[in-house]
């Protein structure tokens, strides 16, 4: 552990760590806009500078590693200044068109111009305004609005091992680029969206039918496809699926998910979801009520067992399935109807 | 998996077999990266076909597919003629290491390759490779399990394992990644013909009189059938009534021509799904059931993770819970289900079964547990025998290289394997109806390397037909050189052209799991105006 001084108020933490993990630990809030916990590193955007007691030196948090004995103050008026300087700077090439923007409720740079008291028209205005990019069924990408935080081509690089993006040119006109500068359909992105998830404006934006506006509640569950078991929120609002959120504490997969937990869950809401018991009648399946359907069932089921006995009948559960759903029907199958003829698809 | 997904950052080599991560085990092979990226772990890929993962693998070996045995074995040869074993484990921990080393004389590193195709000097490298490392783990899927051969291909990994001391500790291990979301689950839950809950077997008496006493019934003790032998006993007319719940076996199951025929034999088919897939179509009654986001719940993951499912959203309709409507079917049928909701369920579970004993609602809200979780206070088990074996101690099994059931000929010259695409899953009944997953990938293909393309005057894109002894599909080539000369690779999600119309369901004899991994067929070019994806059966 080493120890440091947060605006004069002394605090431990696990040797390795940030400044920004060190505040967090104490309860003490920093802006950050290119730092996540996801990725490693940080220290672009300068957005989280705090100034070391004594030298004056203003540092970045995200970046910084805690020594033992550093004090740094979070909030005199060179960091204010700074940090405002900063956002000023950023806004002076960012679109103001909040109210149009998909990310406006969850836009990480509006919250801390907020906060911070910046309109972000404190400097003029002057960008070069880019295509909206839509090259594929998931995502798509407004560079009008990056902030060349880096966020997603790291991301991409350190965490999914995939390198579809680059930051291409400097200064005012670094950016981040599909590689070769192609569409991002045509290069070697496997949709994981994980870049679309820590994108802190609207740069990167899922496209419906999942992803749409905000949420009223969230829901912590399970992925249904694979059997790694990622666990992600369902982002629900009136009484429909609106997003998918990962990030969930101590997961496995921890802000990760693939392409089908993050945008394939919209089978949900399909059209062509069972509603009404079926029951075959001349051929063809009809809609009937729920205790005509089940009394079939009972009456044909019972009919075979007691005309050639229980081993006539057979069960298939299923692999995507609740353990508990598994568990009753096997329970079913031994109990009630007396035969083992159980499997599922395990082997398939 | 002996082991935990956040165990594979610390092993020093990682041998991936028989597993294309990054298609079916996503955020499984962004850990495996992310391990080759910090520079600790080295990867070793032995597979027929090339991966993307092959990019970050130090050695890729490319096998006959079907030959798994042989390589396995030949590696373990190179292993002990070259004192890399583990003579502290193999004393303390494993029996009948002798018999094992006398089989493993036959598997020289020449003859493996003239099995394999591996090269002499690549098997022998990466036996050393593996063979040095201090920490190594075993991953594999159903590359490995897919084939008549598929227990002996495990049982031949794990000699390996054990072998080299490579179990029991972290970073090691061998480690089977589980396919669907809940196929662990449904398997530790007794979904299966041979055993209750937590593999407690049938035809044990003890177990059967605990689970008599339980249910309140006499229980049968001769194990059932397995799903691919179910199909056959339809036909026969031996099972007259199936009861599927969530299951899509006429997409996949193999031979689907006969698992029509054998859907057809059968007096009453009850589907419970929650679309009416290809199987539910041909059901006599259909109960609509609830899908993930709307019950509540539990899955256990590939590393034996028990994770909540919580309810978010209401279901459509009138579709009912699904444990609801196993339970009313059980009261109808004159049997009262005493637990009914799903956490009361799972409190049944824990008392019937020593591996989720300590499993409870309440301990799941703060995170998932890995079984054995025996009792209330245990915090689960991260890695498996790092002790002892269940069986006390690991005994090394001698399995010979036997060839698939079925290799290409003059008729059938091509081998099919099968297996799935990272944007779609299984069946395709969800994922299908994802509309941006739906628009990304829309039909299937069949991969097959650019010189077997030229000799078939084949382009991209052409259409194609394939052709088995079992049946007939009309799908579209994608040329790649992932695939070797002589092997092609088809999907099985896209239900007009399922690979399975042309799979043989010939059996693993023990663990009865069908060899989707090899059968032979014939290609053919589909002239002008038949390019249609489809299907006939033969």
């Amino acid at each position: 552990m080493v120890g440091v001084s947060l605006n004069g108020r002394r605090v431990e933490v696990r040797e390795g760590s940030t400044l920004l993990q060190a505040a967090e630990s104490a309860g003490l809030s920093i802006p950050t806009l290119c730092y996540h916990p996801a990725v490693a590193g940080g220290g672009t955007c300068r957005v989280c500078l705090v100034e070391e007691e004594g030298s004056g030196r203003l540092v970045t948090a995200c970046d910084t590693r805690a020594e033992e004995g550093m004090a740094v103050r979070l909030d005199t008026d060179r960091v204010k200044e700074a940090r405002r300087t900063m956002l000023e700077l950023i806004f002076s090439a960012h679109p103001f068109h909040c109210e149009v923007c998909e990310s406006n409720n969850s836009c990480e740079l509006k919250k801390i111009a907020s906060r911070e008291g910046i309109s972000g028209r404190e400097l003029p205005f002057s960008q070069d305004y880019r295509p909206v990019v839509d090259a594929n069924p998931f995502y798509l990408r407004d560079l009008s609005k990056c902030i060349s935080c880096g966020l997603c081509v790291r991301a991409c690089q350190e965490v999914q091992g995939v390198g579809a993006y680059e930051m291409k040119g400097s200064g005012a006109q670094a950016h981040p680029a599909a590689s070769m500068d192609s569409p991002v359909d045509l290069s070697v992105c496997e949709f994981c969206g994980l870049c679309v998830s820590l994108c802190p404006v609207g740069a990167l934006i899922a496209k419906p039918p999942l992803h749409r506006g905000g949420e009223d509640r969230a829901v912590v569950t399970t992925c249904p496809y694979c059997g790694v078991g990622c666990c992600m929120e369902l982002l629900v609002r009136d009484g429909s699926i609106t997003g998918v959120r990962a990030g969930v504490p101590a997961s496995v997969n921890g802000y990760s998910l693939c392409v089908k937990g993050r945008f394939g869950l919209d089978f949900v809401d399909h059209p062509d979801r069972l509603t009404r018991p079926l029951l075959r009648r001349d051929g063809e399946l009809v809609e009937v009520s729920w205790d005509e359907a089940l009394d079939e069932v009972t009456r044909r089921l019972s009919a075979v067992v007691e005309e050639s006995g229980p081993d006539a009948v057979a069960f298939l559960s299923s692999a995507k399935t609740t353990n508990e759903e598994n568990y009753l029907l096997q329970k079913f199958a031994r109990a009630v109807v007396g035969t083992n003829n159980i499997d599922h698809c395990a082997r398939l | 998996m002996t082991n935990s997904i956040s165990d594979l950052e610390k092993a020093d080599v990682l041998l991936l077999t028989g597993t294309n991560t990054s298609e079916n085990h996503p955020v499984i092979a962004e850990k495996i990266k992310q391990a080759v990226l910090s520079g600790r772990t080295k990867l070793l890929i032995i597979d027929p076909r090339e991966i993307s993962l092959s990019r970050f693998a130090v050695m890729h070996l490319r096998p006959r597919p079907g030959t798994d045995v042989a390589w396995i074995n030949g590696m373990a040869r190179v292993i002990l003629d070259e004192g890399l074993e583990d003579g502290g484990f193999i004393e303390s921990r494993t029996e009948g290491y002798e018999e094992l080393r006398r089989a493993l004389e036959e598997y020289t590193p020449q003859r493996v390759e003239e099995i394999s195709g591996i090269p002499a000097r690549d098997l022998t490298r990466a036996a050393r490779m593996y063979g040095k490392a201090k920490r190594a783990a075993i991953l594999y899927a159903m590359g490995i399990t897919q084939h008549i051969s598929g227990t002996d291909n495990v049982s031949a990994l794990a000699n390996l394992a054990m072998l080299t001391g490579n179990l029991g500790r972290e970073g090691t291990g061998v480690n089977p990644l589980r396919g669907q979301n809940n196929v662990q689950g449904a398997c530790d839950l007794g979904a299966l013909p041979n055993v209750f809950t937590g593999y407690q077997k049938v035809d044990d008496v003890e177990a059967n009189e605990k689970f008599s006493a339980a249910w309140g019934r006499e229980l049968p003790r001769e194990p059932g059938l397995s799903i691919v032998e179910m199909m056959g006993a339809a036909q026969r007319g031996d099972v007259r009534a199936l009861y599927i719940l969530g299951e899509n076996p006429m997409v996949t199951d193999p031979d689907v021509g006969h698992v029509k025929q054998a859907m057809e034999s059968l007096d009453l088919l009850v589907v419970q799904d929650i679309f009416l897939t290809e199987t539910a179509a041909l059901a006599g009654v259909v109960l609509p059931g609830v899908c993930f986001a709307e019950k509540e719940g539990t899955f256990t993951n590939t590393e034996r993770r028990v994770q909540r499912v919580h309810k978010a959203v209401d279901p459509p309709g009138e579709a009912w819970q699904d444990l609801e409507i196993i339970a009313e079917l059980a009261r109808r049928m004159g049997y009262a289900m005493p637990a009914t909701s799903a956490e009361e369920i799972m409190r049944e579970i824990a008392s019937l079964t020593p591996s989720y004993g300590g499993i409870s609602y309440a301990r799941l809200e703060e995170g998932g547990l890995q079984w054995p979780c025996p009792d209330a206070d245990h915090p689960g088990t991260s890695v498996l025998h790092t002790q002892a074996f269940p069986r006390g101690r690991g005994k090394f099994a001698v399995v010979e290289y036997l060839p698939p059931d079925e290799l290409p000929d003059e008729e059938y010259p091509f081998i099919l394997s099968t297996g799935r695409l990272l944007y779609h899953f299984h069946s395709g009944s969800m994922t299908r109806r994802s509309r941006s997953l739906e628009e990304k990938v829309g039909q299937g293909w069949v991969g097959i390397n650019p010189r077997d393309a030229r000799k078939l005057k084949l382009k991209e894109g052409s259409a194609v037909r394939l052709t088995s002894r079992r049946g007939s599909l009309i799908s579209h080539a994608h040329i790649t050189p992932q695939l070797q000369p002589g092997s092609v690779f088809a999907t099985f999600h896209f239900a007009a052209e399922t690979a399975n119309i042309l799979t043989n369901p010939a059996l693993d004899p023990k663990s009865k799991i069908p060899d989707l991994k090899v059968c032979a067929v014939r290609l053919e070019r589909v002239g002008g105006g038949e390019g249609d994806a489809g299907a006939t059966a033969t």
